[in-house]
């Protein structure tokens, strides 16, 4: 019970210390805090309108989340998610254009599908180098990265499209826009995904927590050794590890494809989304719960954020900042753990 | 113990939850502050969402907003929601949020500002059709409340290729262009026709950063450029483009006497060239290409003021109404260069040549 609470409180504190340090930057320079929260609440959950776009931008968060709590669970850190995400962004693309007339019950699951292959592929790269040549993952996605925003570009530009710097727009059988969804939230950009994410995420805890592929996958993140000695085949576990965290990297990517934006353009840079997909895992303790929450905060900083200038004066990056924060208190969660320990003793006494 | 622990949660909880709702409560009243000073005063308000440029990337985003305060001062409007105002984008996926933002603020007109907005206007604009929207640098067809501002870049591209072509020394120029697309195209097809038109004997090297905001890339290439006896670049490449004149300032600081020019876009970047070698204060900005999206901005928002929004056209601001033109600082322009801008401006308004919008293979 005790450590439950713990587990609970340390991302908590986190946030509230994050928002507290964030109120304190805004009044030392010479914002109001009520004024710039309640703007960010605003525009956040103001209306149908922005929670809309608040579960928009949630969407692909709880699948970068997933991605990275997956690998993490198992004893491997994916830096590659942003790779990932963006390979799967350009294969469900890809598939959403190409092919017509095709019914939406097969179209949509072969474009989603399309999305998920591409991230395993790219993210099997690095599982299978890990578990051949012991060449460590963080180092190898991470150079995936640019690998895949160099050659999504490429694609974008000569392949999919004549020379332009955006493809044309997915075929309607293969869109995850809801006419219902605009409707009721008016006219924001929430689509068909977000119950994909609540259902990945589900499928997530399933996988770990309730079956012997999870066991095993679990295990070898604990001890590889002991895996071995206990007859698993860590090197596949390692691989397959890395191939289901791509997948879940991949679908987010099919989320901006074939949901918010509705096709791929030229990246200049990175999206953010599969970075910030690492903090999101952070922050949610690597639970699917967990991700799903922390990508609810995330979306609304980052969708509220925008409408901080317009209302209060607070300059948006501030949020930035926050966030930055509530990593740091995460990540330093240790000295909060320590700190809630020592309340306790002195309770105690 | 345990009861204990649970109650400093509780408590921590609580004491969040008052605080919070402290905030709300404050934020209210001034929100309806707000709103009662918008309802007493009927004025035109206009908004303006930029691209992940910003609002301060010393190019068109930037002198959009110019154009916003200059229209603002002169009809006496404050900056805000009930005057005029910005909304700044993070990522591609903002554009929509703020245009609907500022819908919702009810702006009478709202821009988006760049080409890449495109898809954004398109779509909020037949969900909002209540609402004036205005794109720059891109067509939206079809849109009764939209209007579409365009420039001739390839026009203003021409006569800065003409000044370039006159002062080469080495007969190689070279252009950077941010992203390569029916838009860039136009600044390289203008430039490269100019050239040619004064120097049929000059080079001109095309190269593409894929990057609007790449300064490193933009100093890579222009290194690369100069390296290979190129004299003159002109980019067209936002951000990227600062990268150039970087290179260009070092190349002259290490070497006064060596020929090393910038051809500068959007705004004229004469500050962007100045460097001070041995004492001496040089100037590597030959020239820029001046587009006045502030002017465009300006003169569409006065229209639509005195309700006249020119919804669904497309206007296209030239060299005629000094939409785009020559930047007015000249202090590295030949007495030659200046003659022949002025006989190819009015060559090119009597429509005696024809401004090629795409660059030729050659």
């Amino acid at each position: 019970m005790s450590k439950k609470w713990t587990v609970l409180a340390v991302p908590v504190i986190s946030v509230l210390l994050g928002l507290l340090a964030g109120a304190i930057i805004m009044i030392a320079s010479g914002n109001n805090p009520a004024a710039g929260y309640m703007a960010l609440w605003n525009g956040a959950f103001g209306d149908s309108f922005y929670t809309g776009e608040t579960l928009r931008q949630m969407t692909p968060y709880i699948f970068a989340g997933l991605a990275v709590a997956f690998a993490f669970r198992t004893g491997l850190f994916n830096i590659g998610v942003e790779g990932q995400l963006l390979v799967g962004w350009l294969a469900s693309v890809w598939v959403g254009v190409a092919f017509v007339d095709l019914p939406k019950v097969i179209h949509l699951p072969l474009a989603i599908s399309a999305g998920a292959l591409a991230g395993a592929l790219w993210g099997f790269i690095p599982g299978f180098l890990k578990a051949r040549l012991r060449v460590h993952e963080v180092i190898v996605t991470i150079m995936m990265n640019y690998t895949a925003l160099h050659v999504t570009n490429h694609f974008i530009r000569n392949v999919i499209s004549d020379g332009s710097d955006a493809t044309d727009v997915v075929n309607e059988t293969a869109s995850l826009r809801s006419p219902f969804l605009e409707n009721i939230t008016d006219f924001s950009s929430l689509h068909n995904g977000i119950y994909l994410a609540v259902i990945a995420a589900i499928i997530m805890w399933f996988m770990l927590e309730k079956t012997t592929l999870g066991y095993e996958l679990r295990a070898v993140g604990y001890n590889q050794h002991a895996s071995e000695y206990a007859g698993m085949n860590v090197n596949r576990n390692i691989i397959l590890s890395m191939v289901i965290s791509g997948a879940f990297a991949g679908i987010g990517g099919s989320m901006q494809g074939l949901g918010t934006f509705g096709n791929m353009f030229i990246n200049s840079g990175f999206s953010g989304i599969g970075f910030d997909g690492i903090a999101v895992a952070l922050l949610g303790g690597n639970t699917a719960i967990g991700v799903v929450l922390a990508a609810l905060l995330f979306g609304a900083l980052k969708v509220g954020s925008l409408n901080m200038p317009i209302e209060s004066g607070v300059p948006n990056e501030l949020v930035e900042i926050v966030i930055a924060l509530i990593i740091f208190f995460v990540a330093s969660s240790y000295m909060i753990t320590w700190l809630l320990s020592r309340f306790k003793k002195k309770e105690a006494k | 113990m345990e009861k204990r622990k649970f109650g400093f949660v509780m408590s921590m909880v609580l004491a969040a939850g008052t605080i919070l709702g402290a905030c709300g409560g404050g934020a209210e009243e001034e929100a309806t502050d707000n709103g009662g000073s918008g309802e007493e005063t009927d004025k035109f308000t206009v908004a303006m969402v930029t691209d992940v440029g910003g609002v301060d990337d010393k190019s068109f985003n930037q002198s959009a907003w110019e154009g916003l305060q200059a229209f603002g001062e002169e009809n006496g409007l404050k900056k805000g929601t009930d005057g005029y105002d910005y909304i700044q984008s993070k990522s591609d996926a903002d554009y929509k949020t703020n245009l609907n933002t500022a819908v919702r603020n009810e702006f009478d007109l709202t821009y988006g500002i760049g080409y890449k907005l495109k898809p954004a206007i398109e779509e909020v604009a037949k969900q909002r059709t209540e609402s004036q929207f205005a794109i720059v640098d891109d067509v939206v067809e079809g849109l009764d409340n939209v209007t579409s501002i365009t420039f001739k870049e390839h026009e203003g591209s021409f006569l800065v290729g003409v000044v370039a072509g006159l002062q080469t020394k080495s007969n190689k120029i070279g252009f950077i262009g941010g992203i390569e697309s029916d838009l860039i195209n136009k600044f390289a097809g203008g430039f490269e026709a100019g050239v040619k038109a004064v120097n049929p004997d000059a080079d001109v090297t095309i190269e593409f950063a894929g990057a609007f905001d790449k300064a490193d890339k933009g100093q890579q290439m222009a290194s690369a450029m100069y390296s290979s006896g190129i004299d003159i670049i002109y980019h067209a490449a936002g951000g990227t483009g600062n990268g150039v004149f970087a290179e260009a300032k070092s190349l002259k600081e290490t070497a006064p006497e060596k020929e090393v020019w910038v051809i500068g876009v959007d705004r004229d970047q004469s500050e962007e060239g100045k460097v001070t070698v041995n004492g001496e204060e040089m100037n590597v900005t030959l020239t820029s290409m001046v587009k006045r999206v502030d002017l465009a901005v300006q003169d569409v928002a006065t229209k639509a003021m005195n309700d006249e929004f020119p919804g669904g056209e497309v206007i296209e601001y030239g060299l005629e109404a000094e939409g785009v033109s020559i930047a007015p600082t000249q202090d590295n322009l030949s007495e030659e260069s200046i003659a022949a801008v002025e006989e190819w401006t009015t060559k090119i308004k009597n429509g005696e040549v024809e401004v090629p919008t795409v660059p030729g293979k050659n």
